[in-house]
């Protein structure tokens, strides 16, 4: 397991040399908050908040440093909801169901995703709702035969529906309590597929009352404010009640997570760290905003570059 | 695409153009709000940087200063910048010589397999034989996707053998393009989550193993402040010939849109617009820059329609509506030329002020392109020939039984005829405007 330490040692903060050099200072003067305010920026932290931190760099500029370093911390930190998901206290059987625009790692996920529910205790049985996209399903029955999780799969544009009804169906017949539904992706902007969305919520619900007990929505950490607008529309349709980090293990930041903690108070209850089965951890806080105010190793500074 | 950067750059310029004249401090005020435009759109903090210096300079200049429509002016150097951002002018793929190779790299979920089947799909329909090569040996079922994309679009594929490296797949797909008269191969190759080492070395040998005449990334849209970074990086590594951006569909702010050119200096060749084969579209730079200012784009908005009515059948329509014999059958061809034209959301937009519509607008929009338009060709499908051609002919029965057919409420029959005959009764009455205005000038 990659883990959450070794995938931060790789995210490469710039903000880590601006709090250096104010600490060397004895204070952030204003070139040190302009830098910090780059690199914020290039954190993909949202223009609002990061005037708002500004602010507070200024207000706490008496307080040195370390006051304002502790000071953008704990604004940060307040802005993400504190998890709430456990395993053990969730229903059995439960439906979880994984949504998010095309590309941002959702069937990765899922398969993630049954491995924790695995290693949890659960049953887990996959279906493989993703019926438009060619070679879909067999991405997901690929994923299943490695982690020997049995799968609910559909045909290439079949009726999506369809599978999580049978799915539903299947978890009874088979003794499994944890369904993971991958959802196919769609752009949330099209009114149409998310329509489709709440047909395939109803459909499960039909089969499996309470249904889906999660809806988590998968967010790539390289996006930018369009993020926001994603698990916005997401939140619309079909109400949040978490998301996942994904491909947190590159260079990008995912600065977005605090506007959608903000706006929408939906809590990130796990972060993609890898490319293996078992590269999914649970979403740590104070971590994450540790690694993105401290950083270890270079900062490559691509936010000003 | 380009909302939120769009109304708020005009919001700048409404106010500007309230100016009688302007001074440096207005200009000033003017390009601060420009620039937290950029930076809320994703933009690359010294692109904005420079940008912003460029259009002061240009601004600044006693051309403007002292011109009698200032805030024009300003647009004006503002829209010659961003072309200027977005490339300059349009540029497009090397083909020949024969076969020529393009190969696709980027991270994953970026789109690389789907654009390598709408590349495929527009690059067969102009007549070329083109050959995917699925180079992506690490996803489960990225072979099978690029097959079946293959056999969607109506283009051969290849993959690679038991105990070939991604290089050797490679080669594999030169080999038989050389032999058999392919004209373009297509290397897709396979994503990572970030550019390692691993990845960069994988795509070398490949590279170096199939020497394309392009090597192209494909990005997603939505990408924040990292698209740069990951651009570079790729041009750095493996040398890239140009860019294309994927899901452009959405409301994408268009940070990295403005951002990869500066970054790389290499061009944006297409983008992508939606998830069919044939949402590809070329990379106008003047247009999108058009489009960020709120002057629409009529010129592709022409093109488009050009694409999905030939000449022909808008000659035969003109004639018809010009002796009022217009039909539901003439109906139904234009709801399909509509429909070919991809969702009605993305025409909206390239209307002049079109980001300026209210939300809820264009979400109704939305609505209406796909079930909607879906159940009037099945209420369409559901009449006979006779009753397409004489719709005052459906009774009662007539509809009941119609309704029936398309799985709808008697009540939408109803609805699609009542909308029929309103058409019909305007377009008459815009004949006899004609002949009224016959021999004035417009």
């Amino acid at each position: 397991m990659a883990g959450w330490a070794a995938a931060l040692r790789r995210t490469r903060a710039a903000l880590a040399g601006a709090f250096a050099r104010a600490l060397g200072r004895g204070g952030p003067d204003e070139d040190t908050v302009e830098a910090l305010e780059v690199a914020l920026l290039g954190a993909d932290v949202s223009a609002v908040l990061v005037d708002e931190l500004v602010d507070r760099l200024r207000d706490e500029r008496t307080r040195g440093a370390e006051g304002a370093r502790a000071a953008v911390a704990d604004v940060l930190a307040a802005a993400l909801p504190e998890p709430s998901f456990d395993w053990a206290a969730a229903p059995r059987p439960m439906a979880l169901l994984v949504v998010g625009v095309n590309g941002s790692g959702k069937t990765t996920t899922c398969a993630k995703l049954a491995r924790a529910a695995a290693a949890a205790g659960r049953r887990p049985l996959l279906a493989a709702a993703d019926t438009y996209r060619a070679a879909g399903a067999e991405q997901l029955a690929l994923w299943a035969e490695r982690l020997d999780c049995p799968v609910v799969a559909g045909r290439t544009g079949g009726d999506a529906a369809a599978v999580v009804f049978d799915a539903a169906a299947a978890v009874e017949a088979r003794d499994r309590d944890a369904l993971l539904v991958d959802t196919a992706g769609r752009m949330h902007t099209r009114e149409p597929l998310m329509r489709e969305l709440e047909k395939l919520q109803r459909a499960l619900a039909k089969r499996m009352p309470g249904a889906p007990h999660e809806t988590w929505i998968a967010l790539d950490a390289a996006m930018g404010q369009n993020a926001i607008a994603q698990a916005r529309f997401f939140h619309r349709v079909t109400p949040l009640t978490g998301a996942v980090v994904t491909k947190l293990d590159g260079s990008a930041r995912a600065g977005f997570l605090f506007s959608i903690g903000r706006e929408l108070g939906i809590p990130v209850c796990y972060a993609g760290l890898g490319e293996g089965p078992d590269d999914l951890a649970p979403f740590d806080r104070t971590a994450f905003v540790q690694a993105l105010l401290d950083g270890e190793g270079e900062g490559r500074s691509d936010g000003g570059g | 695409m380009f909302d939120r950067l769009s109304s708020a750059l005009q919001g700048v310029f409404r106010n500007l153009r309230g100016y009688g004249r302007l001074t440096e401090r207005n200009v000033q005020d003017a390009l601060r709000e420009v620039r937290r435009a950029l930076l809320e759109a994703d933009v690359n903090y010294e692109v904005a940087r420079d940008f912003i210096a460029r259009v002061r300079e240009a601004c600044l200049g006693e051309a403007v200063l002292s011109s009698v429509t200032p805030g024009q002016q300003i647009v004006k150097r503002i829209h010659d910048e961003l072309v200027r951002l977005l490339g300059g002018s349009r540029r497009d793929f090397t083909l020949s010589p024969a076969p020529a190779g393009v190969l696709l790299l980027g991270l994953h979920g970026a789109g690389k397999t789907t654009t390598a089947a709408k590349l495929a799909r527009t690059w067969s329909r102009e007549g070329r034989r083109v050959l995917l090569a699925a180079c992506d040996l690490r996803r489960p079922a990225a072979v099978e996707q690029l097959r079946a994309l293959a056999a969607r679009v109506g283009v051969d594929a290849i993959g690679p053998e038991p105990g070939d490296t991604v290089a050797g797949a490679g080669a594999r797909a030169l080999e038989t393009a050389r032999r058999e008269g392919y004209g373009v191969v297509l290397y897709d190759s396979g994503g990572r989550f970030q550019v390692d080492p691993d990845l960069v070395a994988e795509l070398h040998d490949l590279h170096r193993t199939v020497a394309p005449a392009n090597t192209v990334l494909v990005l997603d849209a939505a990408t924040g402040r990292e698209a740069v970074a990951v651009a570079r990086t790729f041009h750095e590594s493996v040398g890239l010939t140009g860019l294309v951006l994927t899901k452009l569909d959405g409301d994408a702010r268009g940070g990295a849109a403005l951002s990869v050119h500066a970054a790389t200096g290499c061009p944006i060749l297409r983008v992508g617009t939606g998830e069919k084969p044939e949402d590809l579209e070329p990379f106008h730079p003047d247009r999108i820059a058009a489009r960020i200012l709120g002057m629409g784009d009529v010129v592709g908005l022409v093109e488009k329609a050009q694409t999905a009515f030939d000449a022909d059948q808008a000659a035969a329509m003109e004639r018809k509506l010009r002796r009022n014999a217009f039909n539901l059958d003439d109906f139904l061809d234009q709801l399909r030329g509509v429909q070919r034209m991809g969702p009605l959301e993305n025409l909206v937009e390239m209307l002049p002020g079109a980001s300026r519509l209210p939300e809820n607008v264009r979400r109704g929009l939305s609505a209406q392109s796909g079930p909607n338009l879906k159940r009037t060709e099945a209420i369409l499908l559901s009449m006979t020939p006779e009753e397409r051609r004489h719709p005052e002919r459906i009774d009662g029965r007539r509809r009941a039984r119609i309704a029936r057919g398309s799985g709808t409420r008697p009540a939408d029959v109803n609805e699609l005829l009542r909308g029929f005959r309103q058409s019909q009764r305007m377009m008459k009455r815009f004949r006899h405007m004609g002949k009224a205005l016959r021999g004035r000038p417009f």
